[in-house]
């Protein structure tokens, strides 16, 4: 009986319900006895240069053992820009901001205390003359350079991706319909439930330890040790629990190494704790592309050409935000079949928070350009937008299919996916639904979006060699096992699943295999957690670990048994080695690791990136008169190959979809003309909760890759990057026959009622309705 | 994230507590159940240096019928008021008031004085006190003396509280059985109202639509001379000019109050 | 100051400073670590804790306000090793991925079953609107406490929590006079 595949409960779970997850601050440990705080001053003001910082009054306020500014530790490099050669190399920081400012929230000073409370309270005795500069906020004046942020590069444009002269003008000759919109890819805030937090204690040996909640130890490692100018081996990272993470806790950021820096100073260890305020100010946000999408085609609904256009707005210092564009051109033409397609992207500092990486990095910005794309020429040329999805996508395949884009998708079955999800969803019944409330004049109309998508993930640890993982499976003589992985579950149920890779393989219970991660002694390689890899990388590697000690273990068990190996049976039930044909004549697995530790370690290699697809139907309901929007249906097929255990997947899935939707019509960061964010606690920042969703319709699909012997793909992100477009075309579906074509995200009451207004009075078919006048 | 450093007395009776305010004057606030004072001092947006609990005063707590009115001691949890059976028949304009008030978890320390006092006009009590006609008794070192509810509310988070007096009861008429509607627009479950109306006997009442809550007097004098609810309601915006912010210009606005104000005049909530 | 209250049903004196937020108490007096801080704005819920049987923010209590009450963490919620059946029902229905939001929300829950026993779906999302996850979409923790609903009401069981008899709740009338 075979447990892959089968719902398996969390064995995590125990824990976290009654004495709960050891967060960063939960964290007890004697080398961390008589701990400082840490507290950072930070930046009230978008962009300016600091005339001067003076921490004396600070440093007499009670609990006060130290402040420091860049000056102090002047020790430290600069960090340059996450990719240099790729982005302007001049676009550099300090660990603390050292001359100027450019975004409000970045770090200036920092106080250290004897106690936490201590902390604030000394804070605000800290002086900071600052000389304001402009606010660089709109992308399109930051592009023209007028203000700079780095006066050194020159320019505001960090990196580019292709250029616009390599556009096809006759891109779209030949089409009977091209229709193009801009349009936004909002700003939006990680907002993982725990904050950043970092403790560190130097040894008396010259290493560092530091907790830090992060997604790849390993990766921690390196950054941390870049950012403090020391060789990886003199420091050495511990994974607490991490109470999520969807991107942003990639790597070390300025604060980590702050805390560090301060701890070696001190003689003492140290500790921080992020406060909401500073997380959606100074954790990396998301998102953030303005794009232009213009679409061409024959009335027939053929889509003939597409282009993209992308201006990525990278915050303040380029990090992988910058990037991510990469990804999005990658991913521009999503499954169809479009003949001709080009897109280009640059990427632009402005003063606010640097833009990382968030749950789809990259990839919902192409899934929601081209699905919006695909409605607006459904609209501009009167057709089902599900009947031309359907014309329009790639046909499945079973051998890899090479893109224009450079992309190589392994296996596909998109129009399969689309049919299940409207099927799942009774199509045509919310269509009949739709037409008699617009009969009717109904005040809250309805509307249906969809989305097809394809995405790619595993694509490796961001080496150039090929996506690898590691993984290290120990049979103890108790009857126990251990696992050593180099992923960073943080929700996912690792310790689970990788648990019922090496029962299936072992024959040992789920609940006596214990999972380690996330400390670089004891696992000094690996590549995370992040761009859904973990699972085809991370669990292809346990279980040919596990696979591979089976094998050691035939050898000793033909020693044992004074048989060959080739005569030698495995009894996964029993767990157990038996002579073929003599039963009595056997060694159980875990009598083999009495005299010597029984363990392999392996490294499994994926021939590359797989690519998971899916289609989402939403339905929403539009108060016309109000503009709130009521999402009332998600449907979707996510179809990531095999499902190992699919309460995991179904989790991955619906928290996936709450985030994509939450973008769609809740979530945005904002900030005025000057630089100020306005959304910068949860009471101001839309962060969804339980009343926004309803429960969601998950259909099954499973096409399995080749790439691993699982035959799985990644399923994390996928929900969210499938769920924010089918949202928004909903939204812009319900107001249709009032003439609305587009709405940008997210579609807050606001918009949608100025939308309307807008179709309205431009006559642009439709009565007034949704005026008071009704 | 947390207050700025200040000392802590638990009042033993509403005397005692004005004999604290009256000794340590300015530089003292009341605690009741905390939760518009609290999160206000965690932010550092305010720093009283004295806290005066009241919270647990019998003498502030509870419901009485007093005549034509109902009686409401100020240290009366959100709770408490939304699943009372006599002001859910009596005026359950204000049960459902306070049943919208934040979330379970805040309903079960914020107090309706304590929310009054607090004087936001984006909130759910003040908005249903000045739609029900209400007052407060305000407790000084000289008696009591009662003033009605759109006296009480003098501008964003002022009040018409006099140094040295607390906040002992609200009062609001008994109308059971008199059709009453209620519109909070958010855009999340426990958001305050980015635009709020109420609406009983002829009056409405607007949050967030200024400092203030406002009555919508242009649409209630409407009401009065034979208008219907859709056309009184046009006149909802009257002589507003509520402010902005990331969630609505003021055009939008001035809409919102319109549309809610015909639908709590339709008796919805 | 002196600050005496119950805690899990355990007794305790401390000495804190008026300012000290319940949820900083339960965290570092106690050792009681499973209530977390999530943000600056009585918002998430993370924190959530039950006073005297019924749900609040523990970061929007201070301690001295709790002084002579009982308060119950998630620590204190399993009886006998054993989980309370609100916490089964969340492993049960995969409730919870991260755990950071999971003891306030269990909390809540709690709470929340405890004033509306057979709630709808609607009811169940509106009594959590006060509590943040970023994890689950919600949609397996509505199942856990609907599930949870349904155990109770088809095997009625002593709650594992600690409850006043007396709960400090105010009483429907009013003193004739208030003193002044």
């Amino acid at each position: 009986m075979s447990i892959l595949g089968t719902r398996v409960l969390r064995t995590e779970d125990p824990r976290f319900l009654t004495s709960g997850g050891v967060y960063t601050d939960d964290v007890v440990d004697e080398r961390l006895a008589g701990a400082c705080q840490v507290f950072f001053v930070r930046s009230p003001i978008a962009h300016a240069r600091i005339r001067a910082v003076d921490v004396t009054a600070a440093l007499s306020a009670p609990g006060v053992v130290a402040a420091f500014t860049a000056a102090d530790l002047d020790d430290l490099p600069a960090i340059p820009p996450m990719m240099p050669g790729l982005m302007n190399d001049h676009m550099t920081r300090g660990v603390l901001a050292s001359g100027k400012v450019r975004h409000v929230g970045e770090p200036v000073a920092v106080v250290v205390t004897e106690q936490a409370y201590q902390g604030e309270d000394a804070m605000e005795l800290v002086e900071v003359d600052y000389d304001p500069l402009p606010a660089v906020v709109d992308l399109a004046a930051a592009a023209s350079d007028e203000v700079l942020l780095f006066e050194e590069a020159g320019t505001n444009i960090a990196a580019n991706f292709g250029d616009a002269s390599t556009l096809d003008d006759h891109l779209f000759d030949g089409c009977e319909v091209v229709t193009a919109r801009r349009i936004v890819n909002q700003r939006v805030a990680p907002a993982p439930m725990e904050t950043r937090a970092a403790a560190a204690a130097w040894g008396e040996d010259g290493r560092l330890t530091a907790w830090i909640p992060n997604q790849g130890a390993q990766g921690t490692r390196s950054g941390l040790a870049l950012l403090l100018g020391l060789p990886e081996e003199q420091v050495r990272i511990i994974t607490p629990d991490v109470g999520g993470a969807f991107g942003a806790k990639f790597g070390a950021d300025p604060e980590h190494a702050v805390v560090a820096w301060v701890a070696r100073r001190l003689g003492r260890p140290a500790r921080w704790s992020e406060t909401r305020y500073e997380n959606l100010i100074a954790m990396t946000h998301g998102r953030a592309q303005q794009q232009t999408v213009t679409i061409g085609g024959r009335r027939d609904g053929t889509v003939l050409a597409y282009r993209l256009e992308i201006v990525q707005d990278a915050g303040s210092y380029p990090r992988i935000g910058a990037m991510l564009p990469y990804l999005t051109i990658m991913m521009t033409p999503g499954p169809y079949a479009i003949g001709q397609a080009e897109a280009v992207a640059r990427s632009v500092v402005t003063t606010t928070t640097p833009v990382g990486a968030y749950r789809g990095a990259g990839r919902p910005e192409a899934t929601a350009a081209v699905e919006r794309a695909i409605d607006l020429f459904a609209a501009e040329i009167g057709m089902d937008p599900a009947d031309v999805r359907r014309r329009n996508l790639l046909p499945p395949f079973t051998e890899p299919h090479r893109t224009a884009f450079g992309a190589l998708y392994d296996t596909g079955d998109y129009a399969t996916a689309l049919d299940k999800v409207l099927a799942a969803a009774g199509y045509q019944d919310l269509r009949r639904e739709q037409a008699e409330r617009r009969a009717r004049g109904d005040v809250i109309a309805l509307g249906i979006g969809l989305s097809s998508y394809v995405e790619i993930t595993g694509m490796g640890d961001g080496g150039p060699q090929a996506p690898e993982e590691n993984a290290t499976v120990e049979v103890h003589p108790d009857g126990t096992a251990t696992i050593l992985t180099g992923t960073s579950p943080h929700g996912q149920g690792h310790a689970t699943a990788w648990a019922m890779l090496a029962s299936e393989e072992l024959g040992i219970p789920v609940d006596k295999i214990t999972l380690k991660w996330g400390d670089t002694d004891l696992v000094p390689q690996g590549g995370g957690t992040g761009g859904s890899r973990s699972l085809q990388h991370g669990g292809s590697a346990v279980r040919q670990a596990a696979q591979e000690l089976i094998e050691v273990a035939r050898q000793r068990a033909a020693a044992e048994l004074e048989a060959s190996p080739a005569d030698l049976r495995f009894d996964v039930e029993r767990s157990t080695f038996a002579v073929a044909g003599d039963p009595d004549a056997s060694v159980p697995l875990t009598r083999l690791a009495e005299e010597e530790r029984l363990l392999v370690r392996t490294v499994f290699s994926a021939p590359g990136a797989t690519f998971p697809f899916g289609s989402h139907l939403a339905v929403v309901e539009v108060d016309t008169e109000t503009g709130k929007v009521v999402l009332r249906r998600v449907v979707t097929v996510d179809d990531a190959g095999f499902v190992l255990n699919p309460l995991l997947a179904e989790g991955q899935r619906h928290g996936g979809i709450a985030q994509g939707a939450a973008q769609a019509f809740l979530e945005e960061v904002v900030y005025d003309g000057d630089g100020n964010p306005l959304t910068a606690s949860f009471a101001d920042y839309p962060f969804l909760s339980a009343t926004e969703v309803p429960s969601f319709e998950l259909a099954d699909m499973q096409t399995l890759t080749s790439y691993n012997p699982l035959g799985v793909k990644g399923i994390g992100e996928a929900g969210t990057i499938g769920a924010t477009p089918a949202v928004q075309n909903a939204v812009v579906d319900a107001l249709a026959h009032l003439g609305v074509r587009h709405i940008d995200m997210p579609a807050s009451p606001q918009r949608v009622w100025q939308a309307i207004q807008a179709a309205a009075g431009s006559g642009a078919g439709g009565s007034s309705t949704g005026s008071e006048n009704a | 994230m947390i207050p700025a450093p200040f000392d802590y007395v638990a009042a033993e009776s509403a005397a005692h507590a004005l004999d604290l305010l009256e000794s340590f004057g300015d530089d003292a606030k009341l605690l009741a159940g905390g939760h518009s004072l609290l999160p206000m001092m965690k932010l550092r947006l305010a720093a009283p240096s004295v806290l005066i609990d009241i919270g647990g005063l019998a003498e502030l707590i509870g419901i009485r019928v007093e005549g034509d009115e109902l009686v409401i001691g100020a240290a009366t949890l959100h709770a408490f008021l939304a699943a009372s059976d006599l002001v859910r028949a009596e005026a359950p304009l204000l049960a459902h008031s306070a049943a919208q008030v934040g979330d379970p978890q805040i309903r079960h320390r914020g107090t309706i004085g304590g929310s009054l006092a607090h004087a936001d006009p984006a909130a759910d009590l003040p908005m249903a006190l000045v739609a029900l006609g209400g007052s407060v008794d305000l407790l000084g070192q000289g008696g009591t003396r009662n003033v009605a509810a759109e006296d009480f509310f003098a501008g964003y988070f002022e009040t018409a509280l006099e140094p040295g007096e607390l906040v002992a009861a609200a009062r609001v008429p008994r109308r059971p059985g008199a059709p009453w509607g209620y519109q909070k627009f958010v855009r999340r479950a426990n958001d305050w109202a980015i635009v709020g109306a109420a609406a009983i006997d002829g009056r409405i009442a607007l949050a967030n639509m200024g400092p203030v809550p406002l009555r919508a007097r242009a649409a209630e004098q409407a009401l009065a001379d034979g208008a219907s609810a859709a056309e009184a309601a046009l006149l909802a915006a009257e002589g507003t000019e509520p402010g902005e912010d990331v969630h609505a210009d003021r055009a939008y606005r001035q809409h919102l109050a319109r549309v809610l104000t015909r639908r709590a005049l339709d008796h919805r909530t | 100051m002196r600050a005496e209250l119950t805690v899990n049903g355990q007794h305790r004196s401390d000495e804190v400073e008026p300012r000290l937020l319940l949820v900083h108490y339960l965290r570092e007096v106690c050792g009681l670590r499973a209530a977390n801080v999530g943000c600056d704005t009585t918002s998430c819920g993370a924190c959530t804790v039950l006073l005297n049987g019924t749900s609040v923010k523990s970061c929007t209590v201070l301690t001295v306000q709790a002084a002579g009450q009982q308060v119950t963490t998630a620590e204190g919620l399993a009886a006998d090793g054993e989980l309370h059946p609100v916490q089964a029902a969340f492993r049960q229905e995969h409730g919870l991925q991260c755990g950071f939001c999971t003891p306030g929300m269990v909390m809540a829950a709690v709470g929340l079953l405890s004033e509306n026993p057979d709630p709808t779906e609607t009811e169940v999302r509106e009594g959590l609107e006060g509590n943040f996850c970023r994890c689950t979409g919600y949609h397996n923790i509505v199942r856990a406490v609907l599930a949870a609903a349904a155990a109770a009401s088809a095997a009625p069981t002593e709650t594992a929590v600690p409850v006043d008899t007396e709960p400090a709740a105010p009483v429907d009338t009013l003193p004739a006079e208030v003193a002044g």
